[in-house]
């Protein structure tokens, strides 16, 4: 992946930025040191790497606008950061920019129950909102795989989902107000604890806009009641199209399962391999989860069941228990540590329309052969949010780019047969390249003149998102 | 104007010499829009429709009503119940799918699944300046570049026009049931509401009638056991506001709801948004209103004598209020939509002159007409 050249006039200066900034800021706020700033040289697309001119930890929302106010003045590019997850190398940092981390902003700053609604700083990691209310019997709906760890600005800016989304939404679906500090050091606040902000939708433009529009200081996040319980059965088909057709008929029978999550052979075995969850071998292998009170949880599971019959399954497990139910999850859950087991791997979110699952299945199978690397898949099958793993050796010369090739090939597929290059993790560096098999020269324009908007300097995380050749002439400019 | 085809309407604005007021079904103007009228009219159809993927794709000026005929064949509907405002405007007229996305119209249930831009796919429109353009896709989750798909949703039609949405879909509930009570009072209704929704029991309406006979509605939906078994629950949850009646079916009582009956009405009809605990109160800073409260309180409709200044009446709160439904003079005088903070007016504004450089669309019904950018 191709990062611009940094430029040399600016990493000249770092000396004169750094103390500009420090002078400006609390003692502590600014790291310049190389081997303090190391540590943000990366996120989770850890293949690539960088470490930035410095480093901002602001505390509050006035501080955040201090370094976003100077480093426009000087014209210094910003990376804005949350903790750094991203698998598509949005946070990646340039050797000429800022990188501003907001994990201080990690306050609960009001909660307010009747409204169901809560209002953090946006350092605040996802599992510790859920974590602020769920004594009150609340939870916060988004839950990526990475919920540990990820921040709520993070989750923002790429509009992150979970496995709960098929019935909670992603993101902006429970986003309901933003502060945001645009690059000159502008403090807006949209939207609040009310549903439909007014005027423009300007929360859904921010919400997925991986950093490239302003930084977000504060959210107010929708929070849900927590539902009685949740149960989850586990389904083997001997084919993927027979998996497929479960799944559709189980969306149009009008139940509404919280997840309905897919594992391919490939998988399966590596998740076995590692965590022994007693998992069926065969080529795909579903599990459904169904909330509510047990008689509606029993309901409910008795169509899904009655369903999943029809398509003669090979295994068919109920879980009676919580423990049972664990197990369930227990080999989903590992899914990437295991296939990380067997190797380095990339893991690709293209969305394809649910129909096209089994075709899609049968020609990632023929590339990854062709190729001649492995490719596990394990994904949301509900909402047909792919999650191929290509698995490679990043010390064998050559292999990582065969790996980026073999990604490309699957995401163009994707678009192929009406589907997208990402539905949860972002564009980031990873992406951007292809964006130009989705949208038109046009559609990019339109999407970088609302940049030019909010900042018409292209300052902010400048070298993502867009194809280069299609961002240059705006990021030269703005030089 | 009324092109039949994408590329006669991007041809019709290139061309365009002056403003444009677009119109789908013309049922929900509520607007001051000036200008040479553009229908979507000729834009209908279904171009894709897949019940097992929950998806629809279909042209902007198709009717609301053959879209809701073709999903009932299905057990689908669009989930988000979006409001039919031709009883509250007295407009005539046939609802288009275009113009319910370009006003992002939803009705109750928006406090449960999420309002019409929640289920937006995707969107082609026409720009400013003519180029057909297109956003989001048809598939659920898509993260790849910037959502304009879902900006289009509620800029009414001033950010460009929009020629095929695609959407997500819903099984309609098998069962549903309601829980009235009548005559409590507003704040009490809207704990009682707010008791209901933060209770396990999902409830996918939670509205309070104070105009008239004071009546207050929770609506749960699914399938049939359920539904009684938390009608059950919830019955006990709520018992110190009163005895609270079950209906088995509340069909017209929702539609009611939805379509703002109860204010129908002489008279001006504002729209607030707000915090729903905030509603009661907000409410009764208006003097001589009659008001209904949906979305659990945090959507307030208020009647008000003709030419009353609502906005100014509210005062400072979080949250805004639209002026859906006055004469001509009014509208002009207090602006239809509240206007935006000055640092967002600014990127409005800067939004508004990418999308549509000229300011030909739909000139003056959200933005004051004069351009800053
Ligand atoms: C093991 C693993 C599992 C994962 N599972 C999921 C999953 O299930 N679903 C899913 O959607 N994602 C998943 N992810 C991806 C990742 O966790 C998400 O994209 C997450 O939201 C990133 O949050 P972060 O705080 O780490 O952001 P970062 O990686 O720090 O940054 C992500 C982007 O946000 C921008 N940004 C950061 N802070 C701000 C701010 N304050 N204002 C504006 N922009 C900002 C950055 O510039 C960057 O573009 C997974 C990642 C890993 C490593």
């Amino acid at each position: 992946m191709e990062m611009p050249t940094p430029n040399a006039e600016t990493v000249a200066r770092k000396a004169q930025i750094v103390a500009r900034l420090a002078a400006a800021l609390p003692p502590g706020t600014i790291i310049s040191d190389i081997a303090e700033t190391r540590a943000y040289e990366c996120d989770a697309l850890s293949a690539y790497r960088c470490a930035p001119l410095a480093v901002a930890l602001p505390r509050t929302t006035d501080e955040v606008a201090t370094v976003l106010r100077l480093c426009h003045e000087m014209r210094v590019p910003v990376v804005p950061r949350g903790a750094g997850t991203s698998l598509a190398g949005g946070s990646l940092p340039t050797a000429d920019s800022v990188v501003l981390g907001i994990a201080r902003l990690n306050e609960v700053l009001e909660t307010d129950l009747a409204n169901r609604a809560i209002r953090v700083g946006s350092g605040r990691t996802n599992l510790s909102v859920t974590g602020a209310v769920e004594q009150d019997g609340f939870f916060y709906a988004p839950d990526p795989s990475s919920q540990l760890a990820c921040a709520i600005a993070g989750n923002i800016a790429m509009n992150s989902g979970g496995a709960h989304c098929l019935k909670y939404g992603v993101t902006t679906n429970n986003l309901l107000g933003v502060t945001l500090v645009t690059m000159d050091g502008t403090v807006h606040e949209i939207g609040g604890a009310y549903l439909d902000a007014g005027g423009l939708d300007l929360l859904a433009l921010i919400c997925g806009s991986e950093g490239q529009l302003g930084v977000v200081t504060e959210a107010t996040l929708r929070i849900l009641p927590k539902p009685e319980g949740a149960r989850p059965v586990l389904i083997g088909y001997a084919s993927s199209e027979v998996a497929g057709a479960c799944v559709s008929d189980i969306i149009k029978a009008g139940v509404l399962p919280v997840a309905i999550e897919f594992m391919d052979r490939p998988c399966i075995r590596a998740t076995e391999a590692f965590a022994h969850a007693g998992y069926p071998d065969c080529e795909a292998l579903l599990i459904v989860e169904v909330e509510g009170s047990p008689a509606e949880i029993d309901e409910q599971l008795e169509i899904i069941l009655e369903i999943a019959r029809r398509h003669n399954p090979i295994e068919l497990r109920e879980s009676a228990s919580e423990e049972e139910a664990a197990r369930i999850w227990l080999g989903r859950k590992s899914a990437f540590g295991a296939m990380g087991q067997m190797g380095d791997y990339m893991c690709l979110d293209g969305t394809i329309p649910v129909s096209q699952l089994p075709f899609v299945l049968r020609r990632i199978g023929e590339m990854s052969d062709e190729f001649g690397l492995q490719v596990g898949n394990v994904f949301h099958a509900g909402d047909g949010n792919m999650h191929p793993l290509i698995i490679y050796d990043a010390n064998t010369p050559g292999e990582q780019e065969k790996c980026e090739a073999l990604g490309a090939e699957i995401l163009k597929l994707c678009v192929e047969v009406g589907g997208c290059l990402t539905g949860e993790h972002g564009v980031g560096i990873e992406k951007r390249d292809l964006m130009d098999y989705q949208f038109t020269p046009e559609d990019l324009d339109m999407q970088m003149a609302v940049k030019d908007v909010f900042d018409p300097g292209w300052l902010l995380n400048p070298a993502k998102v867009f194809p280069l050749a299609q961002s240059a002439a705006r990021r030269m400019a703005a030089q | 104007m009324g092109p039949g085809t994408e590329e006669e309407l991007a041809q019709i604005v290139a061309e365009a010499a002056g403003p444009l007021r677009i119109v789908g079904g013309g049922t929900r103007s509520f607007g001051v829009a000036q200008g040479e009228e553009l229908s979507t009219a000729g834009l209908s159809g279904v171009t894709l429709y897949e019940p097992g993927a929950l998806t629809l794709v279909v042209q902007a000026g198709t009717p609301l009503a053959e879209v809701d005929a073709l999903l009932a064949d299905e057990g689908q509907a669009l989930p988000f119940e979006p409001m039919d405002h031709r009883g509250l405007l007295g407009t005539q007229g046939a609802p288009t799918i275009g113009g319910m996305v370009a006003a992002n119209v939803s009705g109750p249930r928006r406090i449960s699944v999420g309002a019409c831009r929640d289920f937006l796919l995707g969107v082609r429109f026409v720009d400013g300046a003519g180029r057909v353009l297109k956003n989001g896709g048809r598939v659920m989750k898509n993260v790849t570049g910037y959502d304009l798909a879902r900006l289009m949703a509620g800029s009414h039609g001033t950010l460009g026009v929009l020629t095929e949405v695609s959407l997500k879909v819903l099984p309609v509930a098998r069962a549903s049931a309601t829980l009235a009570l009548d005559g409590l009072e507003a704040a009490r209704a809207v704990a009682a509401l707010s008791r209901a929704l933060g209770s396990p029991f999902e409830v996918s309406g939670a509205a309070h009638v104070a105009a008239g006979q004071a009546r207050t509605l929770i609506r749960l939906e699914g399938f049939a056991a359920s539904v009684n078994y938390r009608a059950e629950r919830l019955c006990a949850v709520l018992a110190e506001f009163g005895d609270w009646q079950v209906l088995p079916d509340a069909i017209d009582i929702w539609r009611d709801v939805r379509d703002v009956k109860a204010l129908q009405a002489d008279g001006d009809v504002w729209r607030v948004s707000a915090r729903p605990s905030d509603g009661p109160a907000l409410a009764a800073r208006v003097p001589g209103a009659d008001a209904m409260f949906d979305w659990g309180g945090g959507l307030i409709w208020l009647r008000v004598p003709e030419g009353t200044d609502v906005r100014a009446a509210l005062g400072q709160f979080d949250g805004h209020a639209t002026l859906v439904r006055a004469g001509q003079e009014t509208r002009v005088r207090l602006g239809v939509f509240a206007q935006p903070a000055p640092s967002l007016a600014l990127i409005e504004a800067g939004l508004r002159a990418r999308f549509d450089p000229r300011g030909i669309f739909n000139a003056g019904l959200m933005a004051p007409p004069e351009r800053t950018i």
